[in-house]
């Protein structure tokens, strides 16, 4: 069964475009992007260097030596009409994240921007089945669908130049757990020993875009040791059964 | 075993390839030489593939001393000296460095990047397929550092055959710098685009690897300037809330939640890069079939670059060469990019 989406073919230069299935954060949007990406990576089409599937839309790094662009438009959109709904169990991964105080500093202003308490955003942040949409800005930076409205803030208005890897954040509708040390000017909610990104760990990186998170609050006691252990190799994150 | 030891560099010296591609996926971004025409022919005057792993300089140069065996060096991208025991090596030129003496390269007399290329390249470890350098990924480069004083470069291979000059030398195309409209053109107003096109920009301080921020007439936006991130290829110009707009480089993020009103086209960035803060640049609006031959005008420059070395040395007798060339068609390979291009 195809599907009736037409997709934008979005100039990027002579050395990518992006495919744009939406301009909003949609869950049925993201699969679809998320589908056909795996179609395309499988369809091997020359001069198709690389792709990376986001929220709304595929970006396909060519080879401007190579690519037939119009050719190319015309493999899209048979590849579209072949697609089906992916219907195969994601991968669902269990975070532990340290809450509030030093490992997630927003917590309290968040919850006074809500008027609720700090273990009700916790609560509300942590009860939730998250779908990996796309990785991103930095290696293994997981943006995250199935954000809780209810706790949702606009960015801040002064990003910080820094925050440490594992961070866990809402900014706007979204919501990330990070991987590396990066600025940011997303909420800070709490933090994660673990690394979704490690170079000389096989596998590089754990969690994939199309996967699922949950997050399991843990006491600030437990840390030092899952954070020795995730800085040894071990995934600490765990997968579960969906 | 070959080594260059390092006695001291500039902060921006570290080592680019081709770039990093296959993991954009998972945040990776290309990093990567920003000059890659600089990365090419420097290669190609040791006689590497145009990709290989060498050394990046920004701005400041920096020296190095030869140990255990020779070593074949060239230099391209800014203007710049390269010197083996305080003698100049002439531009466009490799010459063979042996062990006890001293690589000097620059700083830059015009221009930013400069890029040091040695024969065999450096033997040192791939990261995700790439020997490029990545400050904020932590990435490849010298055990994931910058090059710095102190540290010993082995280089894989030893000279082979003369060193090498080039005959054609390599071009640029003139004039404002090209981009295709989007991926968000359409976060722009009319008045907006022609600010883009329209005014002269000034590359401001804050330009690295990252990206140039450029400052001047403020670009107008249609329908805000947040956007559910998206992909971000290099050479996009971005424009935040300021309206100034900011061209992404091969050290940007993956994704970014910024409208971009158009894409520097990959012919013209090793162009741009080279410009320093307070150089005015303008823009011009090309279409994305054109950005495509514009591409493959320049790979036919670096192939016809390619095609004219010649080789130097004492060992060498020029006219066999001459005669070599004629025969093994590298004449015509200089014929037929100037038919592609229809002007040299």
């Amino acid at each position: 069964m195809g599907l009736a989406v037409r997709p934008r073919f979005l100039a990027c230069g002579d050395s990518a475009v992006t495919i744009e299935f939406g301009t909003e954060i949609d869950d049925g949007i993201n699969a679809l992007c998320l589908a056909f990406d795996e179609a395309l990576s499988a369809a091997a089409f020359p001069g198709v260097v690389e792709s990376l599937p986001t929220y709304r839309s595929v970006f396909v790094q060519v080879d401007p030596l190579v690519i037939d662009m119009p050719a190319f438009e015309t493999r899209v959109m048979e590849l579209l009409d072949g697609l089906t709904t992916d219907t195969k169990a994601a991968r669902r991964w269990r975070i532990p994240v340290v809450y509030g105080g030093a490992f997630g500093i927003d917590l309290e202003d968040v919850a006074a921007a809500h008027g609720i308490t700090a273990n009700e955003v916790i609560r509300r942040h942590s009860e939730r089945v998250y779908r990996v949409a796309m990785l991103g800005f930095l290696p293994g930076f997981c943006y995250l669908s199935g954000a809780d409205q209810s706790i949702a803030l606009p960015r801040r208005t002064d990003p910080r130049l820094k925050t440490p890897a594992g961070t866990v954040s809402i900014g706007g509708v979204q919501a990330l757990f990070a991987s590396v040390e990066a600025p940011s000017g997303w909420h800070l909610l709490g933090r994660t020993p673990v690394r979704n990104f490690m170079p000389d760990r096989d596998p590089v990186f754990l969690v994939g875009a199309g996967e699922e998170v949950v997050f399991q609050p843990i006491d600030a006691s437990r840390w030092d040791a899952l954070d020795a252990a995730a800085a040894a190799g071990e995934p600490v994150a765990e997968l579960v059964a969906p | 075993m070959t080594v260059l030891k390092v006695k001291d560099c500039g902060a921006g010296t570290s080592i680019q390839d081709g770039g990093r591609f296959g993991y954009r996926r998972y945040g990776v971004g290309s990093a990567g030489a920003v000059d890659r025409i600089a990365l090419a022919v420097a290669n190609m005057l040791v006689g590497n593939d145009q990709g290989t792993g060498a050394i990046e300089f920004t701005v400041m140069g920096g020296s190095f001393v030869v140990e255990g065996g020779p070593v074949r060096i060239a230099l391209a991208g800014a203007v710049a000296d390269l010197r083996i025991d305080g003698e100049a090596v002439r531009p466009l030129t490799s010459a063979t460095a042996e062990p006890g003496q001293t690589i000097t390269v620059g700083p830059a007399k015009a221009g930013t990047f400069m890029v040091l290329a040695v024969s065999g390249g450096f033997d040192l470890p791939r990261d995700l397929g790439s020997q490029s350098f990545h400050l904020r990924a932590g990435l490849g480069g010298v055990g994931r550092e910058p090059v710095k004083a102190g540290q010993v470069l082995v280089v894989n291979g030893a000279p082979m055959g003369p060193d090498l000059t080039a005959t054609v030398p390599p071009r640029v195309h003139a004039g404002p710098f090209r981009v295709v409209l989007g991926p968000q053109d359409d976060y722009f107003t009319a008045a907006g685009i022609e600010t883009l096109v329209g005014q002269p920009y000034v590359i401001s301080p804050q330009a690295d690897r990252m990206g140039y921020r450029l400052t001047g007439a403020t670009i107008e936006h249609a329908k805000g300037f947040n956007i559910v991130s998206d992909g971000i290829p290099t050479g996009a110009i971005q424009v935040p809330g300021s309206g100034e707009p900011i061209v992404l480089l091969a050290d940007a993020g993956t994704t970014g939640g910024y409208p971009k009103i158009a894409t520097m086209i990959s012919a013209d960035l090793p162009r741009f890069v080279q410009n320093r803060p307070g150089s005015e640049v303008r823009f011009e609006i090309v279409s994305q079939a054109a950005a495509i031959v514009a591409a493959r005008e320049q790979a036919a420059m670096l192939a016809a670059v390619l095609g004219g070395l010649k080789a130097i040395g004492p060992a060498f007798d020029p006219e066999a060469l001459l005669a070599a060339n004629l025969v093994d068609g590298w004449v015509d390979a200089h014929g037929r990019f100037d038919l592609a291009t229809g002007n040299t």
